[in-house]
């Protein structure tokens, strides 16, 4: 970017704009690499991982305080408890899975939901401020239990073989055809759910976090070492980034929410009686 | 005037043209359905969001693959 510095840099360093590696945070203490498998591992404890652990504990704690009194006329605490309860229970358990079974998966649904939405929240919680995860790593282990969860309660209602042919064979449809498209549906409902599914978390947490990255040191940019005339620019930039946050918050719930409800879709796909 | 940088971030903006026409088209429709019939808000709700995260898997893996490649 070589363009911005020589038209309204006074100063001769050039901007470097965040990239992937600003997500690699140092290690919280003591680290150490070895080799497995002839690739060089790392060990070590890093920010993402406290998070994780924050983000369930607070889960716990919270829900399990709120649950704690249980009287006949809530108090403030556990009537927003019982709220995000039924507001899992109801828009991603009932609605979706069939009131039939459920009641099963809420406790999953539940939990998966909170935990997600916390730790995404804590992308904007002052002194915490990264979306834990905007590591890769982290979202492919919540989407493998939620590929193993389906995939399982699916197999157990239909069996391997009648549960492979309810995801790969389309209702109603007869021929060659099926030829083209049992593969397509085997590949899209089989190995590209998860995939997807954890890539979309990891990326709107990554790219939202890089765009506030971006927008900070961006206005800092300017203001410090921008021309007179483009220092009002880093000032906006900075107002940006405040909207920019806000709406940050916004696609963190939303996001949440779309992770716990495929995971509710897919459970429903799995164990539906033929379409 | 030279510009450096990674022509896969062009190539990406293009690509997120689909899903941004993607999405509001399925939030149109959303908001046209609960104009018409408000009590079907709850259900249309989700299979609009539904939508909308079919939609954005597309610039994800766009997103994706700008870095990637």
């Amino acid at each position: 970017m070589s363009l911005i510095p020589t038209l309204v840099a006074q100063a001769d360093e050039g901007f470097t704009p965040p990239g992937p590696g600003d997500f690699n945070l140092p290690p919280v203490g003591p680290d150490s690499t070895f080799t497995f498998l002839g690739q060089e591992m790392y060990l070590g404890v890093t920010k993402p991982m406290l998070q994780l652990v924050l983000g369930a504990l607070l889960v716990f704690v919270l829900f399990r305080a709120a649950a704690a009194k249980r009287e006949m006329v809530p108090g403030k605490f556990q009537y927003v408890g019982e709220l995000g309860y039924s507001f899992v229970r109801n828009s991603l358990g009932r609605d979706l899975i069939g009131s039939k079974d459920f009641m099963r998966f809420v406790p999953y649904l539940f939990t998966l939901f909170f935990f997600v939405l916390f730790n995404n929240f804590f992308a904007t919680v002052p002194f915490l401020q990264f979306p834990t995860f905007s590591r890769a790593g982290l979202v492919y282990a919540l989407a493998l239990l939620s590929w193993i969860i389906y995939n399982a309660v699916g197999m157990k209602k239909h069996g391997v073989l009648g549960y492979l042919k309810h995801q790969s064979v389309p209702p109603g449809i007869t021929g060659p055809i099926l030829l083209l498209l049992v593969p397509l549906e085997f590949f899209s409902n089989i190995l590209v759910r998860p995939v997807t599914l954890a890539l979309r978390l990891f990326a709107n947490m990554f790219a939202g976090h890089l765009l506030l990255i971006l927008f900070a040191l961006g206005g800092e940019y300017l203001v410090v070492h921008g021309a007179l005339a483009v220092k009002p620019v880093g000032v906006l930039a900075w107002v940006l980034f405040v909207a920019v946050a806000i709406l940050e918050v916004l696609i963190q719930f939303l996001q949440a929410y779309v992770f716990a409800l495929l995971n509710a879709m897919y459970i429903s796909g799995a164990i539906s009686e033929e379409h | 005037m030279a510009l450096d940088g990674s022509l896969n971030m062009v190539g990406y903006g293009l690509a997120a043209i689909g899903p941004g026409v993607g999405i509001g088209l399925i939030f149109a429709a959303y908001i046209n359905g609960v104009a018409r019939q408000p009590e079907a808000q709850g259900r249309l709700q989700s299979i609009a969001i539904l939508g909308f995260a079919l939609a954005e898997a597309l610039a994800i893996i766009g997103i994706a693959l700008a870095f990637v490649i």
